[in-house]
């Protein structure tokens, strides 16, 4: 199978598509970066107007963790398409294409294609994620400095220590990978059923965006549902950029507030993943290849 | 008989003098008592204090951290949090005790005196003498015999009340405490959740709690190097 | 002699259609079997079974003795296919392409000295490392065999090799199905609606229709030669076709569309009829045995369920 593996990332990254999205990664942190060089004191105000009224905050508030910070926040919608694209296309690109039945003529089982094809998605996701971790947080830090870490909540505000930021990095990059490969899974999943690539790319940006939307709003009635949307427990790498503290209310250096709840989010999307993979195997073992 | 006479005029004056000197005396003492408070105060020209500096707001989490502070006369203050942000109350407040003092605009009244931590202290109050100043009383406890201000109270037109508790220990020679706790009021804080995108952690909301207290930052001074001089570019 | 292929009572149904329908045949070792039938006959699904693309309704495949269900990889080593129009990667060169399929199809790994050899072999040595986005769909084809053979099976799957072919690419085929069978030993399985080349190429035939076996058999045995087919041609067709009326020959015409002279008769008459067209002066300019085999065809399969503007 790592025959098969090695064929499927071949293939993704002999694709000029696959280097566009390294490229609107780049634009899209690039712009971000540019904007807030700029003019990120004006938003940093913005953000801090209700605290400033009663503190004087003094120090560099707008350094790279917080560049960083801001940037994957607003990524939340663009990196999943350009996952998407990857891993929608993977079945139905090759449908299209007339090389499915090529491919599954050939002495390789048809789980062993799933998962080949599925772990190349995944390794894909891992390089984008990477790259944009190179981007977001190494060079952010080179444009804007290091320093304490702002994390301005709805509720409180986390100050962290500048020594006390760039492992929870770490962890949220990690939390992000699981986050991105369930996306990749959904299109992968929906990608079977399809044999053009636009179809499961559209599908799978409408219910991630459909059921952020439900995530975040803040009404009663959603809130029976959000549990169950994997778009709820997506966003767990947050939860690494808050602490505990002491009963003096002094925040407790390397804590995670609520760590537990990272860590069932975590399960959450990893049980998405393998149940999609699951069902992928399933459906693919058992359909009519017609194209 | 007009001996007799004679005498008792003399400690019904006496007497007499002495209830009504107390009053005068005592808006003297005050004043006076200020003024040796700040000639204390005053020996102290400049420092350099290290301490450990603990923010308790309610809608903030921060860690305690190494604070240097810089001070020189007559109102020259700066806080610098080591290589980190620092989140102090507003209004110009320096967590210190010359800043109260740096004039002579104000009027002394006594309020008598008060028990604070077991120890009794003398009240006096400051009423500034000049309409444009944001301060509009400054209540003092003073450790008489030893010249320290315990705890100020300080109601200011902007910015609400604060106050400052002081403990003192090995440089209470110089009238520099080891210990700050400053208590100010605080607006309350928050931000739509449809910017922040919060993860949902289950948490009830902390509404209640977080609106109308106080909030205190506490600075535990490690070290002062007194009187040694600090260049100006320091309060940049 | 082994039989390379046996399937037995194969069936599919999509939703309520019957694609195929109970159809059993066996592909013999060395054979070059003709897989026949109209457009929507059943061929391209029957052999997508054969190459598990599809899951059978009913019945039961074997190839080289083995259950295809049960050694479904080992079978695939010693199959290489064509699948109607082969399609491979377009971001791709040929050379690249060759590569890539040969990792997968279970053979020896070959470098690019004798992946080249096998460009050669259908014609496409020059345009080894051309990007396959700038082929034209017949270098698609050929492509598609090189890939179909690179792991040297021993059966070759050919669904309508032809398709959108010039007539040059079709000969290429028709010689590189021969030489597969001939040279190379391999046994050949070929589908097409183009009668004409079947006939050429294939030794046993299976017809099928509307999803179900017609006829299996030897080609020779299949066609009557008394019943052979000729059309003539000669420089007045209208006045030739009076005189043959007017001779013993006239039993044999057959109703022909746009004026041509059609007959049939056994083939060993054909020189004394050529012989009596001479003595009767007939200007003759062709004389060609048509094609029975599409006349069997047309006579053992329902084409006569004609759309009405298709009548003759």
């Amino acid at each position: 199978m790592w025959k098969l593996l090695k064929i499927e990332l071949y293939k993704i990254f002999s694709r000029p598509r696959t280097f566009i999205s390294f490229g609107a990664v780049a634009l899209l942190v690039g712009i971000i970066q540019f904007g807030l060089k700029l003019d990120g004191n004006t938003y940093i105000d913005f953000m801090l107007r209700d605290v400033s009224v009663s503190l004087d905050i003094e120090g560099k508030v707008l350094n790279g963790y917080l560049i960083c910070y801001i940037i994957l926040q607003l990524l939340l919608v663009h990196v999943p398409l350009l996952i998407t694209i990857i891993s929608g296309d993977l079945i139905s690109g090759e449908a299209n294409m007339g090389t499915l039945r090529l491919l599954l003529t050939k002495p390789v089982s048809r789980t062993e294609v799933i998962l080949a094809k599925f772990g190349a998605a995944t390794i894909y996701t891992l390089i984008l994620l990477v790259w944009m971790a190179i981007l977001a947080l190494f060079l952010s830090l080179v444009i804007f400095g290091n320093g304490d870490m702002l994390n301005l909540k709805a509720e409180y505000i986390v100050q962290l220590k500048s020594t006390d930021v760039f492992w929870r990095y770490l962890a949220a990059f990690g939390f992000a990978a699981i986050a991105m490969v369930t996306v990749a899974a959904i299109g992968f999943f929906l990608s079977i059923f399809a044999e053009n690539s636009i179809g499961p790319i559209v599908t799978t940006m409408s219910i991630i965006i459909a059921f952020t939307i439900l995530s975040t709003l803040d009404i009663p009635v959603f809130n029976v549902i959000k549990p169950f949307l994997f778009t709820t427990h997506m966003i767990g790498w947050k939860g690494f950029f808050d602490v505990k503290v002491t009963t003096d209310n002094v925040a407790i250096i390397g804590s995670v507030q609520n760590l537990d709840r990272i860590l069932i989010a975590a399960g959450v999307l990893i049980l998405h993943i393998i149940g999609l993979l699951i069902a992928s195997i399933a459906v693919f073992k058992r359909k009519d290849i017609l194209s | 008989m007009k001996k007799m006479m004679r005498q008792w005029l003399c400690v019904g004056l006496l007497v007499s003098v002495a209830g009504i000197s107390p009053v005068a005396a005592n808006a003297q003492d005050v004043t006076v008592l200020v003024q040796k408070v700040k000639a204390k105060l005053e020996k102290v020209s400049n420092y350099v204090a290290e301490g450990k500096m603990k923010t308790d707001v309610a809608f903030i989490k921060a860690p305690a951290g190494k604070v240097k502070i810089y001070y020189k006369q007559p109102n020259k203050f700066k806080l610098k949090r080591d290589g980190g942000i620092s989140l102090l109350p507003k209004g110009g407040v320096s967590v210190n005790m010359n800043s109260l003092l740096t004039d002579n605009n104000y009027m002394a009244i006594d309020a008598g005196e008060a028990l604070l931590d077991g120890k009794k202290v003398r009240v006096v109050k400051l009423l500034p003498t000049s309409e444009n100043s944001d301060v509009v009383l400054t209540t003092l406890y003073i450790d008489e015999p030893n010249l320290l201000i315990k705890k100020a109270s300080t109601t200011t037109r902007e910015n609400g009340t604060f106050e400052m508790a002081m403990e003192y220990g090995k440089f209470a020679s110089y009238a520099l405490p080891d210990k700050v706790i400053f208590a100010f009021n605080t607006k309350d804080y928050k931000l739509p959740k449809g910017i922040t995108m919060e993860f949902d952690t289950g948490d009830k909301s902390k509404d209640g709690k977080m609106k109308n207290k106080k909030g205190r930052v506490e600075i535990q001074y490690t070290s002062y190097v007194i009187n040694k001089g600090i260049p100006d570019s320091e309060f940049l | 002699m082994q039989q390379i292929i046996k399937v037995t009572g194969l069936s599919k149904n999509f939703n309520k259609i019957q694609a195929v329908n109970q159809l059993s045949f066996s592909v013999n070792q060395g054979d070059v079997y003709g897989f026949l039938g109209q457009n929507g006959a059943g061929k391209s699904t029957t052999i997508r079974m054969l190459l598990t693309l599809i899951t059978p309704s009913a019945g039961h495949i074997d190839m080289f003795g083995l259950d295809l269900n049960k050694h479904r990889k080992e079978i695939l080593r010693q199959v290489g296919a064509v699948i109607e129009k082969p399609d491979v990667y377009k971001y791709l060169t040929a050379i690249e392409n060759l590569k890539l399929f040969m990792k997968i199809s279970g053979g020896a790994m070959l470098g690019r000295p004798q992946l080249l050899e096998m460009l050669e072999l259908v014609g496409l040595q020059e345009r080894a490392d051309g990007a396959v986005k700038t082929f034209s769909q017949g270098m698609k084809q050929r492509l598609g065999v090189a890939i179909a053979l690179i792991h040297d099976p021993q059966l070759v799957i050919l669904d309508e090799p032809t398709n959108g072919l010039d007539p040059q690419g079709i000969a290429d085929i028709r010689n590189l199905i021969l030489r597969l069978s001939r040279t190379m030993s391999k046994t050949v399985l070929v589908s097409s609606h183009l009668l004409s080349e079947i006939e050429l190429i294939a030794n046993r035939l299976l017809i099928i229709d509307k999803g179900a076996k017609m006829v299996e058999g030897y080609a020779k045995e299949l066609f009557d030669p008394s019943n052979t087919i000729i059309e003539v041609e000669t420089l007045d067709n209208a006045k030739s076709t009076t005189a043959i009326q007017q001779s013993d020959w006239k039993q044999h015409l057959q109703p022909s569309r746009n004026g041509a002279i059609v007959l049939k008769m056994d083939k060993n008459q054909i020189p004394s009829f050529n012989e009596a067209l001479t003595a009767m002066h007939v200007p003759v300019v062709s004389l060609v045995p048509r094609l029975s085999l599409e006349d069997y065809f047309l006579q053992v399969t329902t084409r006569n369920q004609h759309v009405e503007a298709f009548k003759d």
